[in-house]
């Protein structure tokens, strides 16, 4: 029998595994999905299996295609944004605000300080309680471990209801508006965050605890699903997957918007301590835990500059919405770093009070076309510990 | 077996506690009491139907238990938007769950296409169209609270229900 091949990644190699049999063997297509718990919605795979191993995975999708462009048509600017939140629904506020920055850069429109800072607290907030559920809670439940979910869970339900009473939504916030926000904060907001804050860092430590030194799970996820940098590069792929093969690369960073130069946070990359190889699937869960760290960070570092400064969360959030959002004729192109990687937003306008068209650039996707490469060679079993850890939501992958 | 077995013994008659009962309203507790639930997740609802799964709402004590197979299960949730393409297999998912079957529609979506009713020309407006619905609960998401009281409707549509007539 011939040995499982490290990483075959091209066609050639393919046929290197078909080829090297000394006793021809039948090829075999199972069906896994579009109802399958850990495909994380619905999602169909097409298997080509030769004995355990995968020779071929072929995904199909359009189970939850929801005419996102065809909406975008028929609605006025601010009514789109209900539609950007069902994109990514763990992410909603993030995507939000990457549909209000890319008409506010088509419209001119620069928001106050306050707006800016509390969009930062409720767009990292928010990368935290997607990454408890997409990156490390389910992704636990994929590999075997039901226990960290809970404590996700637990912690997400925290900032839901920092949410709830900031606009009313536990899920789908509709909260960032093109030029402002939907509501102004409470009274005890910061207060909350605070307390939200000092104890979630022990949370971390507990999911450390029971994930990250997890004998069985660093069995099931160190060494498999490698993405080297060149292929991750070559496949466009954005957000904590590239940087789990070792790209710096964070549109907070590198491409700055909104306030993010005024904090100081850390890029976390793949490494390959301990017998993980980059680009595997225990260095995309590292990837995300420790962007969760620097997630808190950012929020700390903007609430302390709210305390600092009294008079910066003073102020109507909804000065600069315009009283009419019809942009002139033109396009634009902006993108941002949601939780799961580059989301743009592409809008050509006609000088009308709908878009004529929004094309949305969504990381999952394009996160997700890497399946087939990421998974030939591996074992069936290996397979949900490598799409579990490529984190994608459908929503976003279909629209 | 336990009391075919005490049967036997007259004298736990006299000793022992008795509940008198009918066999339908033995049946139905028996099925209200541990609803088994398909773990299947559509769209965004799926969520928050797991955050109900999950610490704080917990479903599972009122016996809902998530099963990965249809054959293991006595209600489907349906939890989110159902496409023209999805339709078909929620439908051969619906039939392959054994008898008696509940069915419980999450969210605007499944109810009636939600937001996605007016231009959404792949989606199916209301579950109802393919599988008969028990409980509807309404939300764009419903919260997790709102599912479990649909939850607590259904479990009164059990105990209610008659084996003689359908
Ligand atoms: S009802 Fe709302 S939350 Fe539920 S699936 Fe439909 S759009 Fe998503």
């Amino acid at each position: 029998m011939q040995e499982l091949v490290d990483h075959p990644t091209t066609e050639a190699q393919v046929e290197l595994i078909r080829s090297g049999k000394s006793l021809r063997s039948e090829e075999m297509t199972i069906n896994m999905g579009p109802q399958h718990p850990s495909t994380h919605g619905v999602f169909r795979v097409e298997l080509v299996l030769d004995g355990e191993q995968v020779v071929d995975a072929i995904p199909h999708l359009g189970y939850l295609h929801r005419c996102f462009e065809k909406h975008t048509e028929a609605m006025t600017y601010p009514q789109v944004i209900p539609y950007c939140d069902r994109m990514d629904y763990l992410g909603a506020m993030n995507n939000d605000w990457g549909y209000a920055l890319a008409v506010e850069q088509l419209m001119g429109v620069q928001v106050s300080e306050k707006v800016e800072y509390i969009r930062v607290i409720v767009g990292e907030l928010n990368r935290i309680a997607s990454h408890l559920v997409g990156g490390i809670g389910t992704y636990g439940l994929d590999v075997g471990a039901f226990t960290p979910f809970l404590y996700c869970f637990r912690d997400r339900e925290i900032i839901l209801n920092i949410f709830e009473k900031l606009c009313g939504a536990r899920l789908l916030y509709n909260y960032v508006w093109v030029g402002g926000l939907s509501h102004d904060i409470y009274p005890t907001f910061l207060d909350e965050i605070e307390s939200f804050c000092g104890q979630f860092r022990n949370t971390i430590r507990e999911v450390n605890e029971l994930l990250t030194g997890n004998k069985i799970f660093t069995t099931r996820t160190k060494k498999v699903g490698v993405i080297t940098k060149e292929v991750a590069i070559n496949y466009g792929i954005s957000g904590p997957m590239l940087r789990a093969s070792g790209v710096k690369w964070d549109i907070r960073r590198d491409d700055r918007y909104s306030i993010y130069d005024r904090f100081d946070f850390e890029i976390p990359i793949g490494n390959d301590n301990d017998g993980a190889l980059i680009g595997d699937c225990y260095n995309r869960y590292w990837v995300r835990m420790r962007e969760m760290e620097e997630s808190l960070r950012i929020v700390e570092q903007a609430v302390r500059d709210c305390r600092k400064t009294p008079t910066l969360m003073q102020g109507d959030v909804q000065k600069d919405v315009p009283k009419r959002i019809k942009p002139a004729s033109g396009e634009i192109y902006s993108r941002t770093e949601t939780s799961k990687g580059e989301l743009g937003f592409y809008i050509i306008s006609a000088n009308g009070t709908n878009p004529y068209r929004v094309k949305v650039r969504p990381p999952c996707f394009v996160n997700l076309s890497i399946l087939p490469d990421a998974t030939r060679g591996y074992y069936v079993a290996d397979l949900i510990a490598i799409m579990g850890s490529f984190d994608f939501v459908m929503g976003e992958v279909d629209r | 077996m336990g009391l075919l077995n005490k049967l036997d013994n007259i004298e736990s008659f006299e000793t022992g506690n008795f509940v008198f009962s009918t066999v339908e309203s033995l049946l139905n507790w028996g099925r209200l009491s541990s609803i088994w639930q398909m773990g299947f997740g559509l769209a965004c609802c799926a969520i928050e139907f797991m955050a109900a799964n999950a610490s704080n709402f917990d479903m599972m004590r009122f016996g809902v238990i998530p099963r990965p197979s249809p054959r293991h299960s006595d209600v489907i949730i349906i939890s989110g938007t159902v496409t023209l393409k999805m339709a078909t297999r929620v439908k051969r998912l619906y039939e392959q769950m054994p008898d008696p079957k509940y069915v419980i529609s999450m969210g605007s979506c499944s109810n009636c296409g939600g937001p996605y009713w007016e231009h959404g020309y792949h989606v199916l407006k209301g579950v109802d169209r393919v599988i008969p619905v028990d409980v509807y609960v309404p939300g764009c998401p419903p919260r997790p609270e709102a599912l479990l009281e649909g939850l607590i409707r259904l479990r009164d549509k059990v105990r209610h229900q008659s084996l003689s007539k359908a």
